[in-house]
């Protein structure tokens, strides 16, 4: 494997990168706080709210992220909603991941001991004072490892957005290891997600260890 | 002077309490005594607004007030919690001043100010930066109380003070509460231990299970 090779690809891939990290980057942006309020959604007492939103994470969780993509890009248009290619892949991220984020903090929401809804509504919190500054930051201590284990998947699952013609890195190593008839592009991507995780996993580390402490 | 008339509750079909009836006068101390099971916790969680009553009459100074309203200016209850329920993420200083702050919008020097000498009062001066988890159960207990004194409330109520407490400790929290008393707080406190209710009753109130009445 020549250096001067090496050289020569590194910069498609390393667009493809980025539009890798953009679409991550947004994902988690969107997921995130939509996971949160439909965790919020799942535990309420109000049940038809309850009732749709079980049916959307059962739906989210119960196909494939592949299918909701294809379904997204290529599906929508016959009934006439198009998206472009990059906001295609965006929806199709946000709703799937902002389910599985969901059920992580449904799971913490209920974690929470009824205790401290009381200590905060003798003192006169309101339901948003309450969830904000009480649950909240409790709740994410207790996700923050299912919600690393998940911003791992993203990473890997972005990836599929290939199927729907997007430039991301593992297409332009594709595209780059079948034009040069050379394995080194794709031992480049497999080098660089490495690297993507890799940095995700330190900042995670670092967020978990900013919640260490109290116990 | 707080006064409760003809409350009565139900859980289901099965009456707890029936027509219990009290008054507490400013800075005396009533007890509520009786046997596991008597209803004494659901009797304070009426008052306090955590469960709500089928009937009854709250008075605070003659005039009527509803345990459960949610509105500020009816922070007239504190509650100390035989769990004691603080704030785990928050530390000592945050968990007094969270509520003056978020719901009396005090200034955060006027708030830091008030839990410093409430803390200084209830010798905990100089834990302010310290967290729940870092605590000795009397201590949780006294930060509860300068938690729910910080709301500046008319009556404090505990629910079984000592039960959570190395038994050796019931004379400091007796102490404790009349200390308290001497400085003119009113105060309503639910035990089981009758000698505990002895050392500090002004008033007792006894209440037995309704079930064992009938049998
Ligand atoms: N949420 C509830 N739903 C149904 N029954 C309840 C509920 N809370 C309490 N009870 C019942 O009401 C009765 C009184 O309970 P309570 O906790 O008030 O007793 P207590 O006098 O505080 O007892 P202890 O001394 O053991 O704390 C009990 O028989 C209990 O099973
Ligand atoms: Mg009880």
């Amino acid at each position: 494997m020549s250096l001067h090779y090496v050289f020569e690809v590194l910069p498609s891939l390393f667009q493809g990168a980025g539009m890798t990290l953009e679409l991550f980057a947004l994902t988690l942006i969107g997921s995130l706080p939509l996971g949160i309020i439909v965790s919020l959604g799942l535990t309420s007492k109000i049940k038809p709210l309850k009732w749709v939103l079980e049916i959307y994470v059962w739906l989210m969780r119960g196909t494939p992220l592949l299918l909701q993509l294809i379904f997204v890009f290529y599906g929508l248009p016959i009934v006439g909603i198009v998206f472009q290619r990059f906001n295609a892949a965006l929806v199709a991220f946000i709703l799937n991941y902002a389910a599985y984020f969901a059920e992580i903090f449904r799971g913490g929401l209920q974690s929470i001991d009824q205790g401290q809804y009381e200590g905060a509504r003798v003192l006169r919190l309101s339901y948003w004072q309450t969830i904000r500054k009480i649950v909240i930051p409790q709740v994410v201590k207790i996700v923050i490892p299912s919600i690393g284990n998940e911003v791992i998947n993203l990473v890997k699952d972005s990836s599929l957005v290939y199927v729907i013609g997007l430039g991301d890195l593992l297409r332009a190593g594709n595209v780059a290891t079948s034009r040069d008839v050379t394995l080194v592009p794709l031992l480049l991507v497999g080098l660089i997600y490495l690297l993507m995780i890799g940095i995700c996993t330190y900042v995670l580390h670092k967020v978990e260890q900013r919640y260490a402490y109290y116990k | 002077m707080l006064e409760v008339r003809n409350l009565k509750k139900s859980f289901g079909d099965r009456p707890i309490l029936d027509g219990i009836n009290f008054t507490v006068k400013d800075g005396e101390i009533l007890t509520i005594v009786g046997p596991s099971g008597a209803g004494k916790t659901t009797l304070l969680r009426c008052v306090t607004g955590l469960e709500s009553a089928d009937s009854g009459e709250f008075l605070i100074d003659g005039k009527p007030f509803d345990p459960e309203s949610v509105e500020p200016e009816q922070t007239v209850i504190g509650v100390v919690f035989q769990e004691f329920n603080l704030f785990p993420h928050l530390s000592v200083l945050e968990n007094i001043t969270l509520a003056p702050t978020m719901v009396l919008k005090q200034s955060t020097k006027e708030a830091n100010q008030n839990a410093e000498k409430l803390l200084q009062q209830l010798g905990l001066a100089g834990k302010g930066n310290l967290y729940p988890f870092q605590l000795s159960g009397g201590q949780k207990q006294r930060v509860a109380i300068a938690r729910a004194l910080a709301m500046k409330p008319k009556i404090l109520c505990y629910d079984e003070p000592t039960s959570a407490l190395d038994p050796n400790l019931r004379d400091e929290v007796a102490q404790l509460i009349l200390g308290l008393k001497k400085q003119g707080m009113t105060q309503l406190v639910v035990t089981h231990d009758m000698e505990f209710a002895k050392q500090i009753a002004d008033n007792m109130l006894k209440v037995q299970a309704l079930d064992s009445k009938q049998a």
